[in-house]
């Protein structure tokens, strides 16, 4: 599709292009040496290519690599670090394999991993090498890697086709494609067979004659050709994509795609990689349907799972896929290209026809749809390896084996039935009428019983007739042939009875379960809907998942630290519903990673996290490989993860609500006593002051008693304001009420308020003029200077000088208050800041010791630091730092706009 | 004394406290008329005339704000509030509502007694401006906008004489961060505390001795500042 010129950025594409390169910024880079067969010397370029980058100072790691013992390559991989590989038990053998988890776990920033198309030995993480390479560049490694042009699955058979030999190691386009660099090793094929000659290129023993044949010269060239020719498309398609980028138009596959339609027999494989080449060179995206008809409908289990693979085959080379429900395959296929807008339509070459009449697809399709492109693949030119198929072995088939047998037996009985109640009215009825009935025979059991019993039915019924009615009877001597054409009617009534039964029941069939799906699923939606709590939730959908499925489920949720929890987890593997979880990509059964395992893992994920893993262990395993139940389990899945989501916020919102209304109880309470303790403590004080004022005069002896009243009294509020604020600090957050402000307005406040309290110190302070501001709460940060200074005040003798300095240090500013009073006792440092700690245990100084811990509280809430410090044995010296972090800029001052406006 | 009698309303609901504010303030010469909540204050306050209302913010049928609000729309007389509350946003609240000076219980008689006294000395005043305010050894000049300190001249910058004017307009009020934003820098900065602390920084370090203990611009914590003379 041609990028046109004057088409406006579509923000849609823009946040698509954008997103992509922010996925790709953090993925690790992937570079293929790619080549036309073994021994072009993909290995070799690859290590000396490791070896320059490690040369220039990056750090690479060897994963695996296969010399096949060439000396020359073996001789590069020395000075390169290796991975051990893991040795893993397969069959009493121990086999060694590519150590992904070690690979992971060393995280170097460039591995090496040789032979992309390798299948890893059963009971690894992934089938498939690519797959291993898929997750290290998820984890952002760089990987360089090789690949031969055989191993490419579109390219499977075509080059099955050339050598003879198919290869069973195939790497999914889709993946070569999404290669950041592709790297041609290129060797004419002369040059490579002197090589083998040579004895360079390792050929395996018990390869032998096939190998051998292998290497003839007209594959190599043939090879040569695909190889350059893939690269070439390659390149082509990056210029384009590089073009349409600057342009920013549309790059995307949108328009002008491609419908494959997947037929029952085994040449659908070979129509699935012609299509998926044919996309590729238009490209184009491309989509491919199967259509399930009534006939299709009975075919075997075995077929149904080759049909199931080949729309694997389809999806993994690109496709999207579909399975689609129709009377006729054309049909189906007309209504989805049209519905998805696909304009060609790409089938297989269908059989030479079994009658000569029928008419062939592609016909049928051209006449019922002229404006669609057909086109036709011819069979494939090799049909050596077919679609492994596998019997089933379900009890789902013998149970439908048991019915047919029931339905036969039926259908004689009814043959019989009607042989019996007719023969004593022979003589009544005339022959056409005995047959008349056998006809109805016939038909009912076509009804009831479907096509099969209908044919025996029919033989059963002319049998019958034949030997009991027409003369002479009870034989089968057929006087007229005549009874003949009676036979055929019957015959024919009974067959296509049973078809248009059959096609009708399948129908309704399709239709039921279509329905049972939708209730089933809309069930379940207001099910979860109602549920108010997780283990509910989740003992719901277990029950719900489990009962539509027919399969072990498992919910695995996540707990308010996000960790998966483990508390459930029966019989699922809680280390493979980790990896999907961290991922937030299905895994174990009918995946790429496990499909060992029985539980299939199913990630719950939501706009805003992935809130679990649905582990699901199916009765039969087939079950999860059809498109429509996968899809219905990753929808239960999407309401089961909407659901949790829901009862979190639930949670969050009811948490919320109880603790701002223990806090409103809290901060309620503690005003109230602070008000209740603090008015009569006003009073007091009130009262003892204004004692000396009332008439008439007091005596020097109650005037000493009301001055007592009143100090003590003075005392007991500032206990109080200790003890409430230690309370508010010790019931959770203090409210910062955080301001820029400078340090010096906080110092004079401080001193100001125990003007008093210092009277008989002296006080200096010493600092800088253009100290920067800082951010703190004024009142707590008055409170401990305050604490601080009446400490002091305390613990020196009248007359001492107290020292206030305050200065920058680092990022922090610092704060002083030293005394030249006795100075603390050596490791008291910290012990001074505990909760009721004193000075000196046994003192004659008031107080209860709240003050310094208050600091501390105070200080720490503003992300500073108190320590004591004795500077000497003379004197004590608190520092206080806090955080100057960024101060408000001011704005200049506007200069005026006259000179009349200067202050002089 | 040739003085009139002075007036003060007390609006107090403990009459313990109410008891010993009359004793103090009669001592110094007041009438003190009493009202225990919101309604009954307001009433004295209508038909006593008072030169000054000394008024409880937590009122068993009221808030004190309110009857602030309502107060300043027909009168002018200074208010001192009492709070229990060490919230300073309920005296911020009161200030903004048009209370002159606060106290926090528990409050000493002297402090209450040399507040009402800067409170009236405030009002009395305001009649008899003259063209020089003086605090300590500092002069301004309002009429010439020249300000000296023992008889030097200080530079001061349009913003900071326009802070400082504005204080000596309120002098021994307490102003708000709010009002002194909104009087200095207008509407559109009061939230920019900051500023108003910086100038203020500057003009105690041009006009006060110590300017880590200032004796007359006073900063009363997370509340606003004060000029005393």
């Amino acid at each position: 599709m041609p990028a046109q010129p004057n088409q406006r950025p579509n923000p849609d594409t823009l946040l698509e292009r954008v997103q992509r390169e922010a996925a790709q910024a953090e993925r690790g880079r992937l570079r293929i040496y790619f080549g036309s067969s073994a021994g072009v010397g993909k290995t070799f370029t690859m290590l000396a290519a490791a070896r320059k980058l490690q040369s220039e100072g990056r750090d690479v790691l060897v994963g695996v690599v296969e010399t096949h013992g060439r000396s020359e390559t073996a001789a590069l991989t020395e000075g390169l670090p290796l991975l051990p590989a893991k040795e893993i038990p397969y069959r009493d053998k121990l086999l060694a394999e590519f150590d992904l988890e070690a690979a992971l776990a060393a995280h170097p920033p460039l591995i090496l991993v040789d032979e992309l198309a390798h299948s890893n030995v059963p009971g690894s993480r992934h089938p498939k090498r690519w797959q291993d390479v898929e997750e290290l560049l998820a984890a952002g490694i760089d990987v360089f890697t090789t690949l031969n042009v055989q191993h490419l699955e579109s390219l499977n058979d075509v080059v099955g086709g050339i050598t003879g030999i198919r290869v069973n190691e195939t790497l999914p386009d889709t993946f070569f494609d999404s290669a950041d660099e592709v790297v041609l090793v290129d060797l004419p094929a002369d040059e490579l067979l002197a090589r083998l000659k040579a004895g360079k290129v390792y050929v395996a023993d018990k390869a032998g004659q096939a190998a051998q044949n292998f290497f003839r010269k007209g594959n190599l060239m043939a090879l040569r050709e695909l190889a350059l020719r893939r690269t070439a498309n390659r390149i082509e398609d990056e210029v384009q994509a590089y073009r349409s980028d600057q342009s920013i138009a549309g790059v995307w596959k949108t328009e002008a795609a491609l419908l494959c339609g997947v037929g029952p027999d085994a040449g659908a494989e070979h129509v699935v990689r012609s299509a998926a080449r044919l996309a590729n060179q238009l490209n184009v995206a491309w989509h491919a349907a199967y259509v399930e008809t009534p006939a299709l409908q009975r075919r075997s289990g075995a077929e149904r799972e080759r049909i199931l693979r080949t729309l694997k085959l389809a999806q993994e080379l690109g496709a999207t896929t579909a399975v689609l429900t129709a009377n006729d395959g054309a049909e189906g296929l007309i209504g989805y290209a049209r519905s998805h807008n696909l304009s060609k339509l790409v089938i297989g070459r269908s059989g030479a026809g079994r009658w000569p009449w029928t008419h062939r697809l592609h016909e049928y399709l051209a006449r019922r749809a002229p404006d669609i492109d057909i086109l036709e693949i011819g069979r494939g030119a090799s049909n050596g390896r077919e679609m492994p198929v596998a019997r089933s072995e379900s009890g789902e088939a013998e149970e439908a084996q048991s019915v047919r047998i029931w339905d036969y037996l039926l259908a004689t009985a009814a043959c019989m039935l009607a042989t019996l109640f007719l023969t004593p009215l022979r003589h009544y009825f005339d022959l056409a009428n005995i047959v008349m009935v056998f006809l109805m025979v016939v038909a009912l059991v076509a009804v009831r019983l479907g096509r099969g019993p209908a044919v025996l039915a029919a033989f059963l019924c002319v049998g019958a007739f034949d030997f009991f009615f027409v003369p002479p009877r009870l034989s089968f001597a057929v006087s007229d042939v005549q009874y003949l054409v009676t036979f055929v009617v019957m015959l024919a009534v009974g067959l296509i009875i049973g078809q248009m039964t059959a096609s009708l029941r399948f129908q309704a069939n399709v239709a039921l379960s279509r329905e049972e799906r939708s209730r089933a699923l809309f069930e379940f939606a207001r099910e979860m809907s109602t549920v108010l709590e997780a283990p509910t939730l989740i003992e719901m959908a277990q029950a719900a998942v489990a009962r539509e499925f027919r399969a072990e489920a498992v919910l695995l949720v996540i707990d308010s630290h996000n960790k998966l929890q483990t508390v459930t987890s029966a019989a699922a593997d809680i280390g493979t519903a980790q990896w999907a979880f961290d991922r937030g990509l299905p895994a174990g059964l009918a995946t790429d990673t496990l499909p060992g395992s029985p539980f299939l893992y199913l990630p719950l994920k939501t706009s805003m996290r992935t809130r679990g893993v649905l582990a699901v262990k199916p009765v039969n395993p087939r079950f999860l490989m059809i498109p429509e139940q996968r899809r219905q389990l990753e929808t239960f899945g999407a309401l089961i993860a909407i659901a949790l989501e829901r009862v979190h916020y639930i949670e969050v919102a009811q948490e919320a609500v109880l603790r701002i209304e223990s806090e409103r109880l809290r901060n309620s309470l503690l005003s109230a006593l602070s008000h209740d303790l603090r008015t009569p403590l006003s009073v007091l004080y009130g009262l003892a002051e204004t004692l000396p004022l009332t008439a008439p005069p007091l005596s020097d002896a109650q005037r000493t008693v009301a001055d007592a009243i009143q100090v003590e009294a003075k005392r007991m509020g500032a206990l109080i304001n200790n003890l409430l604020d230690m309370a508010r600090i010790q019931s959770g957050d203090i409210q910062l009420n955080l301001q820029w402000q400078p340090v010096e307005e906080v110092v004079g406040t401080a001193l100001a308020a125990m003007k008093t309290t210092l009277a008989a110190h002296h006080v200096q302070t010493e600092m800088a003029a253009d100290l920067p501001l800082l951010r703190y709460d004024a009142v707590l940060i008055e409170r401990v200077l305050c604490n601080l200074l009446e400490n002091a005040a305390k613990y020196t003798p009248p007359g001492s000088t107290l020292r206030i300095t305050a200065g920058p240090q680092g990022d922090m500013m610092k704060i002083s208050i030293a005394d030249n009073g006795p100075g603390l006792q050596a490791g008291q440092e910290e012990a001074i800041f505990e909760k009721f700690a004193r000075g000196e245990k046994e003192s004659d100084k008031p107080g209860v010791g709240l003050g310094l811990a208050i600091c501390r509280a105070i200080i720490g809430a503003h992300g500073g630091r108190i320590v004591a410090e004795p500077a000497s044995a003379a004197d004590a010296t608190f520092t206080i730092t806090l955080p100057l972090g960024e101060p408000p800029q001011m704005p200049t001052e506007a200069l005026p706009q006259d000179e009349d406006e200067y202050v002089r | 004394m040739s003085e009139p009698v002075r007036t003060v309303v007390v609006i107090e609901d403990e009459a313990q406290i109410r008891r010993f504010v009359r004793t103090a303030l009669e001592a110094e010469g007041w009438r003190v008329f009493e009202a225990g909540g919101v309604k009954q204050g307001l009433v004295e306050a209508g038909t006593r005339r008072p030169d000054m209302l000394i008024l409880d913010l937590g009122l068993p049928d009221g808030d004190g704000v309110d009857l602030i609000r309502d107060l300043r729309t027909w009168s002018s007389v200074p208010v001192i509030v009492l709070s229990a509350r060490t919230d300073e946003t309920d005296k911020i609240e009161a200030l903004d509502a048009g209370a002159d000076d606060y106290l926090t219980k528990p409050f000493g008689v002297g402090e209450l007694l040399a507040r009402v006294r800067v409170a009236q000395r405030r009002t009395q005043g305001s009649d008899t401006r003259e063209s020089v305010f003086r605090f300590g050894e500092v002069a301004v000049d309002l009429v010439a906008r020249v300000v000296t300190k023992a008889g030097q001249e200080i530079h001061l910058t349009p913003l900071e004489y326009r802070l400082l004017t504005c204080l000596i307009a309120n002098a021994g009020k307490v102003l708000t961060h709010r009002q002194l934003l909104l009087d200095v820098w207008g509407p559109s900065h009061v939230e920019s505390s900051h500023y108003l602390r910086i100038y203020m920084a500057h003009l105690r370090q041009k006009l006060e001795d110590d300017p880590t203990q200032p004796k007359y611009l006073l900063t009363e914590t997370a509340v606003g500042f004060r000029l005393v003379s």
